[in-house]
């Protein structure tokens, strides 16, 4: 039940990947036979995702990874309009790598509301002010759920003329992104495919500058082989849940509203966190008074549940999530269920059957 | 808290680096009043 982190190989992806790597081990940029092969697979591969991102094949990279993806398209957003300024308006709610990135330019973030959306007034002064070269906005929250006003945020930024950057790993396979954004980001491993794939889209038109040293400083792409095999399997992935998508996003759906509506009825002094409509359809986060982060991760690990969880305690930097803190939640005894397509009804059920007992546990052990 | 009487104030000294977070959580969780928080220090007004 963390699919947020990772998802279990689809598999589809798993034959693609044998099949990869038995044909397309080779160079693709080699011109002979088992090069041209592996060019060929690579291009198959972009013509896949590029149809389900509706973008065009040379606006599309792969990258090492999601968050290779996200910095890529800070940093080289930032350097195509070092012109313009230096600034990079963000949400409080970015991933922290799309942090890191801004450690780099002059920040300008802008907050969210209780349930973990947008303050779009605040947005749009924002990405009006001096010297903005790049704005960053999620799709959707990562740890709570909660779908962001893509759309209307990237009119503010249209109209400023700040191209929009989106990070769109949670939402890419699962639910549409709208349109307006100028960069994108994804990662394989959020939509069943392997590890170690990152999507970057560059629309037409938007100035980027690779932040690292490389042939064609205007051409985004990673430095080096790509994992070719890995991306063949992506794609098989990404179309294969795509076609899916929307039946699954209501079985999901309708699983997470039985897990919010269940957890509030049966665990005491609990806070069930993000917006319980414009949410994404797997996703669900809450927070229980009197409880250890680490210690509740535990114990449904010992029961078979993997989550995951925002609290302080559980996290490399032993801050509490910036997420829970910019919406004002209680980050203590935080737990994030974020569920895939093999996690079925009966599994969830057990969950919510186990789950009480093991936070009332928790509070006696701490003498409550 | 139940030994305070509904007005009084309670100073909580925490180090925890959630504390700034959680007790302003709290407060609002229990229908309690977050007075003010300085560095390590915490004030909350006990309301109902």
């Amino acid at each position: 039940m963390d699919a947020a982190s990772a998802a279990p190989l689809h598999p589809v992806a798993r034959e693609a990947l044998l099949a990869a790597l038995a044909d397309g081990w080779a160079d693709p940029s080699r011109l002979y036979a088992a090069g041209r092969r592996a060019q060929q697979l690579r291009e198959a591969a972009s013509a896949v995702v590029a149809e389900i991102l509706g973008v065009r094949t040379d606006e599309l990279s792969f990258w090492p990874s999601g968050t290779a993806a996200a910095q890529a398209a800070v940093l080289g957003g930032l350097a195509g309009r070092k012109r313009a300024g230096r600034v990079l308006v963000h949400s409080a709610i970015e991933h922290s790598t799309v942090l890191h990135a801004a450690g780099t330019a002059e920040a300008r973030e802008v907050g969210v509301d209780r349930l973990g959306r947008l303050d779009l007034d605040a947005w749009s002064t924002a990405v009006a002010g001096p010297g903005v070269a790049l704005a960053s906005l999620i799709s959707a929250s990562h740890e709570v759920g909660t779908i962001q006003p893509v759309a209307a945020a990237a009119e503010y930024c249209a109209e400023s003329g700040v191209p929009l950057f989106v990070d769109a790993a949670q939402s890419v396979g699962r639910v549409p992104v709208p349109p307006g954004w100028s960069l994108l980001s994804a990662s394989a491993h959020k939509w069943g495919g392997p590890p170690g794939v990152g999507v970057l889209v560059v629309r037409k038109g938007v100035r980027w500058i690779s932040p690292s040293p490389q042939d064609d400083l205007y051409r985004p792409g990673a430095q080096g082989a790509a994992d070719l095999p890995a991306i063949v399997a992506a794609a098989a992935s990404l179309r294969a849940v795509t076609a899916g998508a929307q039946a699954e996003a209501v079985r999901l759906s309708a699983l997470v509203d039985r897990i919010r509506e269940r957890v509030a009825a049966t665990v005491e002094d609990v806070e069930i966190v993000g917006d319980p409509v414009g949410r994404l359809p797997h996703l669900v986060t809450f927070s229980c008074l009197y409880v250890d982060g680490e210690a509740l991760l535990h114990a449904l690990d010992r029961h078979g549940f993997a989550v995951s969880s925002g609290s302080s305690c559980t996290s490399s930097t032993l801050r509490p999530s910036h997420v829970l803190e910019a919406m004002g939640v209680l980050s203590h005894g935080n737990v994030r269920v974020s569920l895939h397509s093999g996690v079925t009804e009966a599994e969830v059920e057990r969950f919510l059957a186990v789950l009480p007992a093991l936070v009332a546990e928790i509070r006696k052990e701490a003498g409550l | 808290m139940p030994g305070v009487a509904i007005g009084g104030v309670v100073r909580v000294l925490a180090d925890d680096p959630a504390a700034a977070n959680d007790i302003p959580a709290w407060c609002r969780m229990k229908g309690q009043e977050f007075v003010a928080g300085h560095g390590h220090t915490f004030d909350v007004r006990r309301v109902s």
